[in-house]
């Protein structure tokens, strides 16, 4: 490129024609784009096909979880204990609330859901024609009592929060009483095994995310500050990881969980506003920063020298701002790398608990503790085959297609797997 | 020798530092309780309840009691009394379920390496065959599937299915067998993916070139000199394996029903008896450690220049 300028510049007179040849120069660097590290990355990432496999089945999987309410699925917690226990998978159309048992009006939900807010309409009226402050308080009040106690909702879900209501609610709307068949079968009590999985997976993947997240927020700081103030600091934080490591810490959690699960200090808990899943999130979480604490003080302790740390004190930035705005930023690709491996192995631990019944408890639902259902089918003399293969199945897709994502992840951030195919 | 004795008297003060943590978290957290172990219960009168307390050594201050047990342990390795299984000790209640769970546990490790070992020396020798994949998706397999879901499908293939093996029961080789292999197999598959990619990274030094180069049979230069250098990352995983099969036991004794420390443990934690649980962790603590140590030296006395610190 540089011979053309020197050739074409004294030939042609004036300097129209070196300035021609550096538009041209111009013109093509502007066509040649920088590829960051991690569209680099993502590129790579994307002619992995196993990975973007996984990617894909990822994403759907969780779009699937976080819109369980809104698909037209049985209850998950409706037992039928005369007519349905132990079915096979099978096509037969169910109706929402079709259960004797529940006493609904019609054998539908939504003829009892008209009722029920049909004997509210009254007081709703009441509510908006009354004047006075007290006897507004006192029938909205009235309201909400009833809701919480008489609302079908609660026969055939168990304990939404409010985006997941307002789901059910629009679901409700749009297909009314249709409910997919029981293709996934029914389990010992007469549940239906498909909804179960479903709504099983959202706490599966919010514990794997909440507590990866909690073990992400722990290690990168711990490593991270031991990293960079270095020297006696380092050494004591260090020392410290270094003991819990020889703990074995599954039989301290277990031990943990059997005192965290005792009546009074639940009840304790709870008037703190603290709920045992939460807690559960915590201790998973803050077993799992070890490792991402080690990793990330290696990479500070190198970058600790690095120019742009000079620089930044040499402005006046603070300890915490360098930490924390220059450095932490440029050990991400690690961190991510490590964080894909965590999150199948926290899913995993919260199954192991749940499996031993130590983690979630009834009637929350997770895979851990559909598999343990499961399991304890089985020793029954006839094979009730699909209350193990389901959840075992999807537990299983699951843990697969994290692994393969963050083994190509791992590739893809290799900056020594560039060029190579 | 010195550097020996050294490295174990360093890694004993360690694990006593550690088992003191362990024990004073736990203490802790077990008096933090309100009430005492048997306040649940119906209420018994106030005569027995002081036998009861007297008995588990509940009625003297916090103090006294942290004392009192920690000498028990480090002078008569006493643990103490179990809550909630009658006139039965901690320590007998781990005699009892000790000896199950170390054979499940070797059973398991003996097969996880020969197997893992196998798998991994076929895939790297025969690479990219239909061999090679095949087994490494298999690893791939045994990686991310739990094993709890493997002994669940096992079960129901070999136990209900193809009626193999018998449904539970401990004793005999074919009662042992489809646990230790439900144990060993996500081991197994760490160890070949471990083993073929050491073997791979062997295969192009040079003095395999060399062996190869002076005609030595495949067979020859293979076992004598592209394994053993293989084997070393296998050998410093096996620390961790042997951390993944005990608590692997925990959740296959409990579907098999086997009566081993694991599901002592589980069963400790589901009905809080406090003592047997601790207990528990403090025994599972030393083992590990055991292990470990054992392990790291194995790995020095291979590996010339690994120093012991």
């Amino acid at each position: 490129m540089s011979s053309s300028i020197t050739s074409g510049g004294p030939v042609r007179s004036g300097g129209n024609a070196t300035e021609e040849a550096l538009e041209r120069l111009l013109a093509e660097s502007r066509e040649i784009r920088g590829v960051s590290l991690w569209q680099d990355a993502f590129n790579r990432l994307r002619r992995n096909r196993t990975a973007m496999i996984s990617l894909w089945c990822l994403v759907l999987l969780a779009t699937a979880a976080f819109m369980t309410p809104l698909l037209p699925l049985q209850s998950p917690i409706d037992k039928d204990l005369n007519n349905r226990r132990f079915l096979p998978p099978n096509l037969q159309s169910v109706v929402l609330g079709g259960r004797p048992g529940l006493k609904f009006k019609d054998g539908k939900l939504t003829s009892e859901l008209a009722k029920f807010e049909a004997s509210l309409a009254g007081t709703q009226k009441k509510l908006i024609e009354a004047t006075d402050l007290e006897t507004q308080q006192k029938l909205s009040n009235e309201i909400e009592s009833r809701i919480a106690v008489e609302h079908p909702f609660n026969q055939m879900w168990n304990n939404l929060g409010g985006v997941a209501w307002w789901m059910c609610k629009v679901r409700v709307a749009v297909f009314g009483d249709y409910a997919i068949p029981s293709l996934f079968g029914t389990d010992k009590l007469g549940r239906d095994l498909l909804a179960r999985v479903f709504w099983g997976a959202r706490v599966s993947l919010i514990v794997g995310i909440v507590a990866t997240l909690v073990s992400l927020i722990i290690g990168v700081s711990y490593g991270a500050i031991a990293g960079y103030f270095g020297g006696r600091v380092d050494a004591a934080m260090m020392r410290f990881v270094d003991m819990l490591y020889s703990i074995p810490f599954i039989f301290v959690v277990i031990f943990l969980v059997t005192f965290l699960g005792e009546e009074t200090v639940k009840q304790e808990l709870a008037s703190y506003g603290i709920d045992q899943i939460t807690i559960f999130y915590i201790v998973i979480g803050a077993i799992y920063w070890l490792t991402m604490s080690r990793v990330v003080r290696g990479q500070i302790l190198s970058l600790r020298h690095e120019q742009f740390v000079e620089a930044a004190k040499t402005v006046g930035a603070s300890s915490w701002r360098i930490v924390f705005r220059h450095l932490v930023p440029n050990v991400l690709g690690v961190v991510i790398v490590y964080l894909t491996l965590t999150i199948p192995s926290v899913m995993l631990f919260e199954a192991f608990l749940s499996f031993l019944g130590l983690g979630v408890s009834p009637p929350d639902v997770s895979w851990g503790l559909l598999l343990n259902d499961g399991v304890e089918a089985l020793s029954i003399v006839k094979v009730f085959w699909w209350v193990v293969v389901f959840p075992g199945g999807a537990l299983a897709a699951t843990l697969f297609a994290l692994n393969f994502l963050g083994d190509g992840i791992r590739d893809a951030l290799d900056p020594r797997m560039k060029n190579r195919d | 020798m010195r550097d020996l004795i050294g490295y174990l008297l360093k890694r004993l003060s360690w694990m006593l530092l550690t088992l003191w943590a362990v024990y004073t978290v736990s203490f802790v957290l077990m008096r933090s309780v309100p009430g005492n172990p048997f306040s649940g219960e119906r209420s018994v009168p106030p005569a027995i309840e002081r036998q009861l307390k007297a008995r588990y050594n509940l009625d003297a201050p916090p103090l006294q009691q942290y004392w009192d047990y920690l000498v028990g342990v480090v002078t008569r390795f006493d643990l103490g009394w179990s809550t909630r299984l009658e006139d039965y000790s901690v320590n007998q209640v781990i005699a009892e379920g000790f000896p199950v769970s170390v054979t499940l546990a070797i059973f398991a490790l003996v097969f996880a390496i020969i197997f893992g070992i196998t798998a991994g020396v076929i895939s790297a020798v025969y690479r990219r065959s239909t061999a090679d994949v095949m087994l490494m998706a298999a690893a791939v397999f045994g990686i991310a599937v739990p094993n709890f879901v493997i002994a669940s499908l096992a079960i129901l293939l070999f136990v209900f299915m193809i009626q193999l093996f018998p449904a539970g029961g401990w004793g005999t080789l074919s009662q042992v067998a489809l646990p230790a292999f439900c144990l060993g197999l996500p081991v197994a598959a760490y160890i070949a993916r471990l083993t073929r990619t050491g073997m791979l990274e062997m295969l192009t030094r040079d003095h395999v070139r060399t062996a190869f180069a002076k005609g030595l049979p495949k067979r020859t230069v293979i076992m004598r000199h592209v394994l053993p250098g293989a084997l070393l990352p296998v050998v410093s995983y096996l620390g961790p394996a042997v951390a993944r099969v005990l608590t692997g036991s925990l959740v296959l004794e409990k579907i098999f029903a086997l009566p081993g420390m694991g599901s002592h443990f589980i069963n400790a934690a589901t009905q809080r008896d406090y003592t047997l649980a601790m207990g528990m962790v403090l025994t599972y603590t030393v083992l590990l450690f055991a292990m470990n140590t054992l392990v790291d030296l194995a790995y020095a006395i291979i590996d010339p220049r690994v120093k012991l610190q």
